[in-house]
């Protein structure tokens, strides 16, 4: 049996062999057909995605970012500049210890907590392999030298230059101009897809002022080059290229003398200051003040001097030109004078006795004239120069609100300016609808009588007043206020808001008559600014009562008190005959208009019509009156 | 010879069915196949015309495997003479002798990235799992041949002892791709040698059941992470999906006539990694398209298709078993690496056989090519009826 066993079957051995052949050259042919379905599935059947994605893999679109367009101002003078800047960038696959090459770099360069936060940042977000990531920018002449001696022991760090934003005069021109700053992941996410690929790599975007206001103008348009490049990003050669259109320059209105002019005669108060040119609604100066500078955010502002200007009380964020709204206070005497006579309410000669308060029938209320003691028998014309409260109560209760709320809106009262910067308000001038709509309640006569000495509810913004002025000086031509004159070439020609007719121009000549009075004559409350003045104007002077301050507790008695002080306001427009330039000045806490804005609108006066301007040669010893984080 | 043994006579037995088809020729006379030298060079020169487009047209690099062929073609040829009964007689110090050097390389082994791989003796380096590759087959197909066939229960368990000892320590260096080919060829004998389907069958069943085991116990992070890339090569992109995101898209970029060779952008443009070692194929799917891989693998099968010729003319169990399994041991190497490169495998870094750029591998399997002409023209011991 055993001998049996281990005699081979040559025969069996071979057939069972041939069979096993058969059933492997089967598989084998299976197999190959698999793995031919598979490359015919990834090379025929899905071509088209494959050969794109080849396509993505080797050819990069470069942007090539336009030369943002330049700003200036009515003289020509450079407001908003381009300058080369030097950006240290690593390429983080050349580097094989990124933290240790940090570590060198900061031996001599200036690498903050926020720079390498940023650039960890960057590094997470979508990037290809081998594309630089920017560490730190405005790199001086000496940080650059010193790394290129210390190259041979950086492999992968770069230095490159870029155009970077740049403001001559960073504190004249803090809110108008206003300044670029880096895109931020909300302004990123609410682009489009286009603007995606426009802003792509750019660093920064307008933010605030003309700058964001005329961002697509001042971008120009992005240029493309399709280059073919290896896996380390090496650029082989270009493929097409379409040059990037420079960005449009802008001129404006603003003369930079009379804004430095405003900014001297602030002298460091909280304030504003607005000059607008009748004849086209242009606007000369534009102030909101405290100050600060705008080269701090172009490449990203530290976090320390950016809470140093959040934080501070002053808000110097703040822009008071369009966004803070005051009560209008005795400022819309004038306006709302106009409106008694053109609503036949009053007539120049109708008077009254002021006994230094008004009573309402059937109200045992008095409401009270600053002067105690009152202005005794007063027309239109006393009650504008000595700035009569009684006049203007009893006048505003027999115009009654709705002729107020007409004349008043006319003169831009309680609606958008359209000035071409961001985020104006529109500060609130009152009607009834307004009242019913919003506190669900009748109009009472007292509410009038608020409206009629520019308190209670009405408030509106120094630019507002300022429109309002103008609009006074051209009697009854409103424009829209503007800070770019021209673009490039093209003149902006100027934009009637609206038009006051069939107004009776004695009844101009009878309020200019007595806005000229508050200036000239020795009982006008202006007289103070009407001292040797070589040309003749009109104004009006104002103070605003402060009604409370919210976050009151927070600040130290002293600085509480202060304050609470009135507003100081004042409005007025120059030459008398022929206007050219009508100014509103708003001086925080400066108690009265006549002692506080006032000047400063002379000054101004005295700058556009006389050639004097306030300048200072330094321009940062200036700036140092605002507030430098 | 001292003593003729039983087995020794049984094994020269001639075969009945093919003996009046023997003719001698010129070729028999230098050991040479013909059809699979021609098939083999037809592969050898265009494989070094995609490698010239992968190094990025290096001459030099194209004189170095030019070199290495001639070696591995003259070490063929070498080989090829060598009769097959000198093969089985050395079969089992072959064997322990290879077992003996993966023991050296687990203890004086040299490499890279925690791989020990290498044996390195007086500046020259080799792969001692090479030699299993080639070592594995000869030893099981001469077990078993020894015995009468289909084998027994205990020849097939001490087959299996033989396959799993050299496995188990090409696992340990670790090469997880090597050891799976290596153990494939000694199986692939088991299988030829007519191993009982209902075996095969149960032996399936168990490997299903034990990949759990596997995944979770024996198997490297890294190599772990290779098959869930494979899975999902989006998932890394940057990383470990890299090379299978950029094969794919060489390949798929290629469509069906190609790009045209030398202007393969992914290759050239340095997105395709290993251009001219494992991923070779990508670069030919790439320049010559679908149709080019279509030519490619008709190439391989006619080569496949004529070692399994050869076997089955074998004259007996011990040439037939060690062609057939050297045969589909290179087709397997195919079909991982066509299969890897385009996503279908886990990569395991199993080269192109006979275009990817390298030395040892090349000589291995011409060695192996050798065997095959040896037995394909080996001159029987009977002549007549």
């Amino acid at each position: 049996m055993h001998e049996l066993e281990n005699f081979k079957d040559h025969h069996r051995e071979a057939t069972i062999f041939k069979g096993r052949v058969l059933v492997t050259m089967l598989l084998v042919l299976a197999m190959l057909c698999i793995l031919l379905s598979r490359y015919y599935n990834l090379q025929v059947v899905n071509y088209e995605n494959y050969a794109t994605q080849s396509d993505n893999n080797r050819i990069l679109v470069q942007t090539t970012h336009p030369k943002r367009g330049l700003i200036f101002d009515t003289n020509g003078e450079l407001l908003a500049d381009n300058r080369p800047s030097y950006v240290l960038s690593l390429t983080p696959e050349n580097i094989p210890d990124i933290a240790q090459t940090i570590n060198i770099l900061k031996n001599f360069v200036d690498i903050d907590e926020d720079d390498i936060n940023r650039f960890h940042k960057a590094l997470k977000s979508g990037r290809r392999p081998y594309q630089a990531v920017p560490l730190h920018h405005r790199l001086t002449e000496t940080e650059i030298a010193r790394i290129a001696v210390n190259e041979y022991r950086l492999p992968g760090v770069e230095v490159n230059a870029q155009l970077v934003r740049s403001y001559p005069f960073p504190f004249l021109f803090t809110h108008t101009v206003g300044y670029v700053g880096k895109i931020n992941d909300r302004e990123w996410n609410r682009f489009s897809e286009e603007e995606q690929e426009r802003y792509k790599g750019l660093p920064t975007i307008g933010k605030i002022g003309l700058e964001k206001y005329y961002e697509n103008e001042l971008f120009g348009t992005t240029g493309f080059q399709h280059v073919e490049i290896n896996a380390r990003m090496r650029v082989l050669r270009t493929l097409e290229w379409q040059p990037p259109v420079p960005g449009t320059d802008l001129h404006l209105h603003l003369d930079k003398r009379l804004q430095e002019t405003a900014f001297q005669a602030m002298d460091g108060r909280r304030g504003a200051v607005v000059a607008i040119d009748v004849a086209t609604g242009g606007i000369l100066a534009m102030l909101s003040t405290p100050t600060y500078d705008t080269n701090l955010f172009v490449t990203g502002i530290s976090h320390k001097n950016y809470n140093a200007l959040t934080g501070s009380i002053d808000l110097p964020l703040f822009d008071r030109v369009i966004q803070g709204t005051y009560p209008p206070a005795s400022t819309i005497k004038p306006a709302l004078g106009l409106a008694g006579l053109a609503s036949k309410s009053i007539t120049t000669q109708h008077r009254i006795f002021d006994p230094g308060y008004y009573k309402l029938e059937n109200d045992d209320r008095l409401y009270r004239d600053w002067k105690r003691t009152g202005h005794g028998w007063v027309n239109i014309h006393k009650a504008i120069v000595q700035s009569s409260d009684t006049f203007f109560y009893d006048m505003a209760f027999r115009t009654g609100i709705d002729n107020i709320h007409h004349y008043g809106a006319m003169f831009g009262l309680g609606s958008y300016t359209g000035i071409d910067i961001p985020n104006e308000r529109p500060g609130l001038w009152p009607s009834r609808e307004w009242k019913k709509a919003t506190r669900n309640l009748p109009w009472f006569p007292g509410d009038t009588l608020n409206v009629g000495i520019g308190q209670g509810d009405a408030s509106a913004t120094p630019l507002q007043l300022a429109v309002m002025t103008a609009t006074l000086a051209s009697k009854g031509k409103r424009l829209k206020p503007r800070l770019v004159k021209s673009m490039d070439d093209s003149v902006i020609e100027p934009e009637v808001a609206s038009q006051m007719v069939n107004i009776n121009s004695q009844h101009w000549d009878a309020i200019h008559a007595a806005m000229y009075d508050v200036i000239h004559a020795s009982n006008g409350t202006g007289r103070r600014i009407g001292r040797n003045i070589e040309y003749k104007m009109a104004g009006k002077t104002g103070t605003a009562q402060v009604v409370g301050i919210k976050q009151g507790e927070k600040y130290d008695s002293e600085a509480l008190l202060e304050r609470h002080r009135d507003h100081a306001l004042f409005v007025g427009f120059a030459p008398y005959k022929n206007p050219k330039i009508a100014i509103a000045v708003l001086v925080e806490n400066g108690e009265a208009g006549s002692k506080a804005a006032a000047p400063v609108a002379r000054k101004l006066f005295d700058a556009h019509l006389l050639g004097n301007y306030l300048l200072d040669e330094q321009e940062r010893v200036i700036a140092t009156n605002g507030v430098q984080p | 010879m001292s003593s003729v043994r039983q087995q020794d006579f049984l094994r020269r037995m001639p075969d009945a069915s093919n003996d009046l088809r023997q003719r001698r020729s010129v070729w028999h006379a230098i050991h040479i196949d013909p059809l699979l030298l021609v098939l083999l060079i037809i592969l050898t020169l265009s494989g070094m015309w995609v490698l010239y487009s992968a190094s990025e047209g290096s001459l030099r690099m194209v004189q170095r495997q030019a070199t290495f062929f001639c070696l591995a073609y003259m070490a063929m040829f070498a080989v090829a003479q060598v009769r097959l009964s000198l093969v089985a007689r050395w079969a089992p110090v072959l064997y322990v002798g290879g077992v003996c050097l993966l023991i050296a390389v687990l203890f004086f082994g040299v490499g890279v990235n925690g791989a020990q791989r290498w044996l390195s003796v007086g500046g020259f380096r080799f792969q001692p799992s090479e030699i299993m590759k080639l070592a594995m087959p000869i030893a099981i197909a001469a077990y078993l041949a020894s015995k009468t066939l289909p084998p027994k229960f205990k020849h097939v368990f001490w087959s299996l002892v033989l396959v799993a000892i050299p496995t188990v320590l090409i696992i340990r260096q670790p090469d997880l791709g090597t050891s799976i080919l290596v153990a494939a060829s000694g199986v692939i004998v088991l299988f030829y040698s007519g191993l009982s389907w209902r075996y095969i069958v149960t032996a399936f069943t168990l490997l299903g059941a034990s990949i759990w085991p596997m995944w979770e116990y024996v198997l490297r992070d890294y190599q772990r992470q290779r098959v869930l890339t494979l899975f999902n090569p989006e998932s890394d992109p940057q990383g470990a999906g890299w090379n299978i995101i950029q094969s794919k898209t060489a390949i798929g970029s290629g469509g069906m006539s190609g790009k045209g060779w030398l202007d393969g952008t992914q290759s050239h443009l340095n997105f395709l990694p290993e251009s001219h070692t494992d991923f070779i194929i990508a670069v030919l799917a790439e320049e010559f398209g679908f149709i080019g891989v279509l030519l490619l693998l008709t190439l391989y099968l006619l080569i496949v298709a004529r070692g399994f010729v050869i076997a089955a003319n074998a004259q007996d169990s011990f040439r037939r078993l060690l062609a057939g399994s050297i045969t589909l041991t290179f087709f397997i190497y195919v079909f991982v690496n066509v299969g890897m490169v385009s996503g279908l495998l886990p990569v395991v870094g199993v080269p192109l056989p006979l275009v990817s750029l390298g030395g040892t591998s090349l000589v291995t399997l011409m060695l192996g090519f050798g065997l095959l002409m040896a037995i394909s023209t080996e001159q029987r011991l009977v002549v007549n009826k």
